[in-house]
């Protein structure tokens, strides 16, 4: 994998970004969940190019499907895709539009865009996995991770999902919610109150800290599935 | 049909563990005994039918078959955006099996109605669509969608025909009409007895479908082709005129008529009564049917 070799790195990731253009509207989105990608990618998840179709790989589901381009930089980063893809963005014939297809981009969990989508499908998903009793090489559960917007926290399917995934007990299932104040009417108390009053155990921490954002994803959570509300504010 | 189905499910679950069942609430009696058997793979989320659908995806993602469940306006048009998005879009497959069908729930009042479900899955590529008219073919189509892997709605209704016809893909001819008929007429499901009694007097030839979609455009079109007109005449369960597109590209090649009836569109029926009262309001009695059959063929 030669592409592996160079801008492979966290500090390549903005060269990454900036083979793709065009989409300055959702560049604020791309931009707030970049470190969490990040993150996620390099330290958190189980799952490489090479693991990418093993029915035993974590999973990452990015529901926050506008603004992907900070997704697409760190799957290229990792190896998932080729780096010269990135320059298609967009076009008739890439398999990058400017909301993630997963039969077109390797690696990429599910088809997102439209919003309210990715969180039920992580809690089916999560709950397919246990009921097949799927296990990693090393004898843990996979993690399902989706990555929310706390906009999107408005639609109802996702509070339908939150209540569900906490009754069901679906603790192999971790929601990231990147709160950076974009929903219309704000959520009183707090993101993590919607999801601890269902029975999720719930973290926060700043959206750019990665040894933060590593700590709350990584600490074992015996209760519940976890959600962690990655604060970030818009232009930093 | 609907005890048909329970039972079905009910086995699959036992014999292979990549099933699940996805509910909402209804129905979730008739499945206990299977939930306390297999609990992670009967999953009961509550009346949240958008998760339902949304939690189907995701199982199907995770290399399970769903089959999900409820009436048919909270099956398919309520999440009718999951349909598309969290099982096609996904490329994804399911088993949707909906009952209530049009107007099943008669007494329920329009909220719990669904004449436009078939229609509405229409606008959607790649999904098989199952039109039980027996509760052994229910049976039969259940068992063969469960095995596989596609996208898959099975309409339930709560009247069946007398005898049941073998679950085939294809148009099942009942009556060959002469080289000299006045067409072919197409039942749909439930529809059929009616039909053959509607049509009894008539010289046409009458085929049955329990699978609308993908539909039998060559088998239809070879019965045209031997008939003495090609007149044709739809009558389906659920709004009128919903394969009309499938018999105009079936005959796409030769100058033809066709009639579709079924529920009909101009209207909103605030009615409450018997499923036969709605039948007969909507022409779909038998002699409703009789009278738009001569009229339609010029007999």
């Amino acid at each position: 994998m030669s592409t592996r070799a160079v801008l492979s790195r966290y500090a390549d990731l903005p060269t990454l970004i900036g083979l793709m253009e065009g989409d300055e509207k959702h560049s604020a989105a791309a931009h707030t969940t970049l470190d969490v990608l990040w993150v996620l990618y390099d330290r958190v998840l189980a799952v490489s190019p090479e693991t990418a179709e093993d029915p035993a790989r974590d999973r990452f589901l990015l529901s926050k499907g506008h603004g992907p381009a900070a997704y697409y930089a760190v799957l290229a980063a990792k190896g998932f895709l080729d780096v010269p893809t990135l320059r298609t963005w967009a076009a008739f014939d890439s398999p990058l539009g400017h909301h993630p297809d997963r039969v077109l981009v390797p690696g990429v969990e599910i088809g997102s865009g439209s919003l309210g989508h990715g969180l039920p499908l992580a809690l089916g998903t999560a709950l397919g996995l246990r009921a097949r009793d799927v296990r990693r090489a090393d004898g843990a559960e996979p993690r399902v991770v989706v990555l929310v917007g706390d906009g999107e926290l408005d639609e109802g399917s996702n509070h339908e999902a939150i209540a569900a995934a906490g009754r069901l007990g679906a603790d192999n299932l971790t929601v990231v919610a990147v709160d950076n104040r974009s929903a219309r009417h704000g959520w009183p108390g707090g993101i993590a109150a919607r999801f601890a009053v269902e029975g999720w155990e719930t973290r926060e921490a700043d959206g750019r800290d990665q040894d933060a954002l590593h700590d709350a994803l990584t600490r074992p959570h015996p209760r519940g599935p976890l959600a962690v509300v990655a604060r970030v504010r818009v232009g930093t | 049909m609907r005890q048909a189905f329970a039972e079905t499910v009910g086995a699959a679950l036992d014999d292979d563990p990549r099933t699940a069942l996805v509910l909402a609430v209804i129905s979730g009696d008739m499945f206990r005994r299977s939930a306390a058997r297999h609990p992670g793979r009967v999953i009961d989320v509550g009346i949240r039918e958008q998760a339902m659908i949304g939690v189907a995806g995701g199982l199907a993602l995770a290399g399970m078959r769903p089959v999900v469940h409820s009436y048919a306006p909270f099956l398919v048009e309520r999440p009718f955006e999951q349909v598309k998005l969290d099982l096609g879009h996904q490329d994804v497959g399911a088993v949707l099996v909906g009952i209530g069908g049009s107007y099943d729930a008669s007494t329920a009042g329009r909220t719990h109605h669904a004449p436009g479900d078939v229609a509405l899955l229409d606008t959607l590529p790649g999904w098989t669509v199952h039109v039980p008219g027996h509760h052994e073919e229910a049976r039969d189509l259940l068992r063969a969608a469960i095995a596989r892997d596609d996208r898959v709605y099975v309409r339930l209704s709560a009247t069946g025909n007398r005898t049941s016809m073998p679950a085939s893909p294809r148009l099942t001819v009942l009556r060959t009409g002469s080289a000299r008929s006045a067409g072919v007429v197409v039942a749909v499901g439930p529809m059929l007895d009616r039909v053959l009694d509607a049509t009894a007097g008539l010289d046409v030839t009458v085929a049955y479908a329990s699978t609308v979609r993908p539909f039998d455009r060559d088998g239809l079109s070879r019965l045209v082709g031997a008939a003495g007109s090609a007149d044709v005449l739809v009558v389906e369960p659920y709004l009128r005129g919903t394969s009309a597109h499938e018999v105009a590209e079936a005959l796409a090649d030769r100058r033809h008529r066709q009639l579709g009836l079924g529920v009909g569109r101009d209207e909103e029926l605030r009615s409450y009564g018997t499923p036969a009262d709605h039948d007969r309001a909507h022409g779909l009695d038998t002699e409703g049917l009789a009278k738009a059959a001569r009229d339609f063929f010029l007999v």
